[in-house]
């Protein structure tokens, strides 16, 4: 499996370390709700298909990745940084080394 | 001038090794700059740092990924989203970048007690770094002066093309002599030049 980091282009996923699911929220620190503390630990979407995950670079440029990733045919959707906020630098632009 | 000790020294054998029937098909050599600098630019900085490390050097680090530039006893390149490798054969490089990048830019880490720099240098460069790593060495995809930061097992290396056909590595000095045997070993089939 292949995924395109927005930095380093094409890598083996040999390079990548797998950080879990994406886009879980950490309830209020100081709530002792149990119900949503065992649900943030534990539950896990599990698709058969889309899933957003997070995935860090850490045998390359370090970056801290979401991807979006199928399930069942390891497709690959989409790759972001997890701080991409519209700044220019470091994506590949027109030109830039594939 | 501190006198610096190689990890490679109880492996090193200068001379030529391997299949030689057409040569020595890659010349390997420790480059020992006495400067490795690792930067960092914290976001919105990173065309301050990039300005600073052309003060400092005189390198033109072109802002885009991977992009970097090399002379006969300096270098630059990208290796990461606003981190860049400087590295100088003279000593004293990491104090002056501290000079010219503050705290509110960026940071300055001194790597030069903690990489190895190893170059691989002659026609078949490419073909034994593509046995190490999943890389394209093509001069397109790689062209002279950019770096790539990857990792051969759990070997971590940052490797910057300085010419048509040669490659500067650095690796964990830590680590170092055991990549150095791997990479001879990978060099046999076509023949290789220690110097």
């Amino acid at each position: 499996m292949l995924i395109t980091c927005p930095y380093c282009g094409p890598r083996d996923v040999s390079e990548y370390t797998y950080q879990g699911e994406a886009g879980r929220r950490r309830p209020d620190p100081a709530s002792a709700d149990r119900a949503a503390w065992d649900a943030y630990v534990y539950d896990r979407l599990n698709p058969a298909g889309e899933h957003s995950e997070l995935w860090q670079h850490s045998g390359g440029c370090r970056s801290h990745l979401v991807v979006t990733r199928n399930t069942l045919t390891h497709v690959i959707s989409s790759v972001a940084f997890t701080r991409e906020a519209g700044r220019s630098h470091g994506r590949r632009g027109k030109g830039a080394r594939r | 001038m501190a006198e610096p000790l190689s990890p490679l020294q109880p492996v090193w054998r200068p001379g030529r090794h391997g299949n030689l029937s057409g040569g020595a098909g890659v010349v390997l050599s420790e480059t020992r700059p006495a400067s490795i600098v690792q930067v960092a630019a914290w976001p919105g900085s990173e065309r301050a740092v990039i300005a600073a490390i052309r003060a400092a050097t005189g390198l033109a680090v072109p802002d885009g990924a991977g992009g970097g530039v090399a002379t006969a006893t300096k270098a630059a390149f990208g290796i990461a989203p606003g981190r860049f490798l400087v590295v100088d054969q003279a000593e004293g490089l990491e104090a002056e970048l501290r000079g010219r990048i503050d705290a509110r830019t960026g940071s300055v880490t001194g790597l030069s007690h903690g990489r190895t720099a190893i170059r691989v240098d002659g026609p078949k460069a490419e073909w034994v770094l593509a046995k190490l790593f999943a890389i394209d060495f093509g001069l397109t995809a790689l062209p002279a002066g950019s770096g790539v930061a990857t990792q051969h097992h759990d070997v971590l290396a940052q490797i910057q093309r300085t010419g048509a056909v040669r490659f500067d590595l650095y690796v964990f000095r830590s680590l170092a002599r055991s990549f150095w045997q791997t990479l001879c070993h990978s060099a046999e089939d076509v023949g290789y030049e220690v110097i």
